[in-house]
């Protein structure tokens, strides 16, 4: 739980331009947030609100070419990962910073069995020996609770089910022992009851090896469940950071206020529509100098089409990038 | 895996029969003589004679049925008495040529050491250079390279051995003299110069067709690879900390071999069919050159038992093939 110690993972105005054929898309602007130890950092937004591409960004998974990490600092273990070089970086991945996909279905290599995946970065990251690798990679199968661990090593990711090779990717992100780890919409492609069962496994794992962890999400619902903060993401930038419980019973953005709403309620009387958010993200081809979730908003005035707004404190932990206060409707006394 | 190859071994015996005997059937209905070849002055009892010496008096039936006796079991029991040093072949018929009057598998098998030597060679340099082209091609897709590599499969493609072969002839043989233009057969290889000259006389043939599967297994293998190179278990492998090269050369060529290991394993019949026209071009005498004199002089035999070579080769291979693509890829299991 978050006790005020130095943040593991801190970024500071991280920026991520895409180099496209029509244009350059800011995809991430002036993103800045930490994760303190031990603590679960849920990452909320719609597609396209550059969730993902903030969290590739933090660690370089994104291809040169197209993308371009412009600004910004990630302060991780005393240095700036993007100042660092591709081979320190190599040995951070998968090292010290774990990450957990979308799609276990397509996210191991369908040729190799699965023992063997599991410890390659065991050798390489802690240069473990054939055997004492493949005895950890029976722990770690055991630890994420898949049964007949040590049969199931020679087994091929097609011969798993879905939430299966869900574990098994999570026992790989953990195999080394990692201080962080991101996990990018990782039951999104599952059914409910095996997100479930997922959710669990990973609250359990936080208790017994205490890493901090970011989780995307476009899922209120899971949120809810397993987050300790949580930041709002809208068009690449943050747009609301409070702790779980504030985030729900005080909204202060009104994406943030709308994406609430959007929740079917499973108590009362059903309503006769489903409540929206009319619109579309953008895609931002210049940096924003304006708010750029106004096209959407029920709330906006004049200088939300002049300033792009800076995040303000209203809370402890909490923060919000928008100039109008819903406790008076009316715009916030800066 | 087992019984799926035990299974395809046993198809393929009634495949091959039926091969053998539309290949018979299509050599009885071609027109031609054998006798044709046979100088004007003989007399015609003379030549009835003599084809009733080649067998061809008995019926269609007959003839067929004592070739596959022949090629089935007479011939292995040949190159058994020839390795072992036995004599149950002794005194039984082999099948014969009729141009040389000779046995077809022993004339085979004096050719089929320069066709493997310069055809079987080329596909060798031609997959090893391939390779790599098609790898580096897709990992750098739209450099430079790629480029390149792309104009020099066009050429592979789109020129013939016969134009690509007298080119170089003219260049390398009559203009600047460096290489023979003629394959000598006779020539013995026991040292050191006799290697070289037998390297020199080869290079010429075996750059002509090394052109041909370079620019078709390049152009797969980068195929291969590009349709590998974006799958999300690449970002894994790189999320989880590995180098480039084991992310490259490890992951994805791994994926990509399946397919091309196939296609490579499918040209291989092709090396025996001797490039025709590159044996004619380079006067190499391999089986590819037989095959055309035998159906040019009518040779039913030869042509016979060589084009039922081939097709057992093709049956085989096309077996190995699929072998090949379920032990590799670990998702298909026939059985």
């Amino acid at each position: 739980m978050p006790d005020g110690a130095a943040p593991v993972l801190d970024v500071k105005g991280l920026k991520t331009v895409f180099q496209t054929r029509s244009g350059k898309i800011h995809a991430v602007n002036d993103v800045s947030f930490d994760l303190r130890p031990g603590e679960l950092l849920g990452v909320v937004g719609e597609s396209g609100s550059g969730k993902s591409v903030t969290m590739m960004s933090l660690i370089g998974l994104l291809p040169s070419p197209p993308a371009d990490v412009c600004a910004g600092q990630v302060l991780f273990g005393g240095r700036d990962l993007l100042k660092t070089d591709a081979d320190a970086l190599r040995g951070i991945r998968g090292k010290r910073i774990g990450f957990v996909f979308q799609d276990p279905m397509t996210s191991l290599n369908p040729v190799f069995n699965v023992g063997f995946q599991i410890c390659e970065p065991l050798r390489k990251h802690m240069g473990l020996s054939k055997a004492a690798a493949r005895n950890r990679a029976v722990e770690l199968l055991e630890l994420v609770g898949i049964p007949d661990a040590r049969r199931r090593l020679d087994d091929y990711p097609h011969q798993f089910s879905g939430g299966m090779r869900q574990r098994v990717m999570i026992a790989i992100a953990l195999a080394c022992d990692p201080e962080v780890l991101i996990a990018d919409e990782p039951t999104t492609a599952l059914d409910v009851t095996i997100q479930a069962q997922i959710l669990e496994l990973v609250k359990d794992l936080r208790e017994k090896l205490g890493m901090a962890i970011i989780w995307i999400t476009h899922d209120l619902g899971v949120i809810a469940g397993i987050a300790d903060r949580v930041i709002v993401m809208y068009a690449g930038q943050v747009v609301e950071q409070a702790p779980v419980q504030e985030l729900f019973s005080n909204p202060q953005h009104p994406y943030t206020r709308s994406l609430l709403k959007t929740i079917p309620s499973v108590s009362g009387d059903r309503a006769p529509r489903l409540q929206v958010i009319e619109g579309q993200p953008p895609i931002q081809m210049k940096a924003p100098d304006a708010c750029p979730f106004l096209p959407r908003c029920a709330h906006g005035f004049d200088r939300c089409a002049a300033e792009n707004p800076a995040r303000l404190a209203v809370g402890q932990g909490h923060d919000v990038a928008c100039f109008w206060d819903p406790a008076t409707g009316g715009p916030r006394h800066v | 895996m087992l019984t799926f190859t035990i299974r395809r071994l046993f198809l393929s015996v009634p495949t091959l029969l039926f091969i053998g005997l539309v290949i018979f059937l299509l050599l009885e209905l071609a027109p031609g003589d054998p006798m044709a070849q046979v100088p004007l002055t003989v007399p015609p009892e003379v030549k009835e004679k003599m084809r009733l010496a080649l067998g061809l008096g008995e019926p269609g039936h007959i003839r067929f049925m004592k070739w596959l006796v022949q090629f089935f079991w007479i011939e292995p029991l040949n190159l058994f008495d020839h390795i072992f040093g036995t004599g149950f072949a002794e005194g039984k018929l082999r099948v014969i040529s009729w141009q040389t009057r000779s046995p077809v598998m022993d004339i085979v098998m004096q050719r089929i050491p320069q066709t493997l030597w310069v055809v079987g060679l080329a596909y060798v340099v031609g997959v090893l250079i391939a390779l790599p082209i098609g790898i580096y091609s897709a990992y750098r897709q739209y450099s430079v390279f790629d480029q390149a590599g792309t104009f020099v499969a066009m050429i592979g493609y789109s020129v013939p051995p016969f134009f690509s072969g007298v080119l170089l002839i003219v260049i390398f043989s009559v203009k600047l003299g460096w290489l023979p233009s003629i394959y000598d057969t006779t020539h013995v290889v026991n040292d050191w110069a006799s290697f070289k000259v037998q390297l020199m006389q080869m290079i010429m043939p075996v750059m002509v067709l090394a052109l041909q599967t370079t620019a078709q297994i390049s152009r797969f293998m980068r195929a291969s690879m590009l349709d590998n190179l974006n799958q999300d278990y690449v970002r894994t492998a790189r999320a989880k900390g590995m180098t480039e090269s084991v992310v490259v050369m490890v992951h994805v060529l791994r994926n990509s071999m399946i397919p091309v290991v196939t296609v490579i394993a499918l040209g291989v019949p092709g090396i025996f069919g001797g490039a025709i026209i590159t044996e004619q071009v380079f006067k190499v005498n391999g089986i590819g050159q037989l095959l055309i004199t035998a159906i040019q002089a009518n040779d039913l035999p030869m042509v016979q038992t060589l084009t039922f070579i081939f097709a057992i080769l093709i049956v085989v291979f096309n077996l190995i093939a699929d072998v090949l693509y379920g032990v590799l890829d670990p998702r298909i299991r026939y059985d």
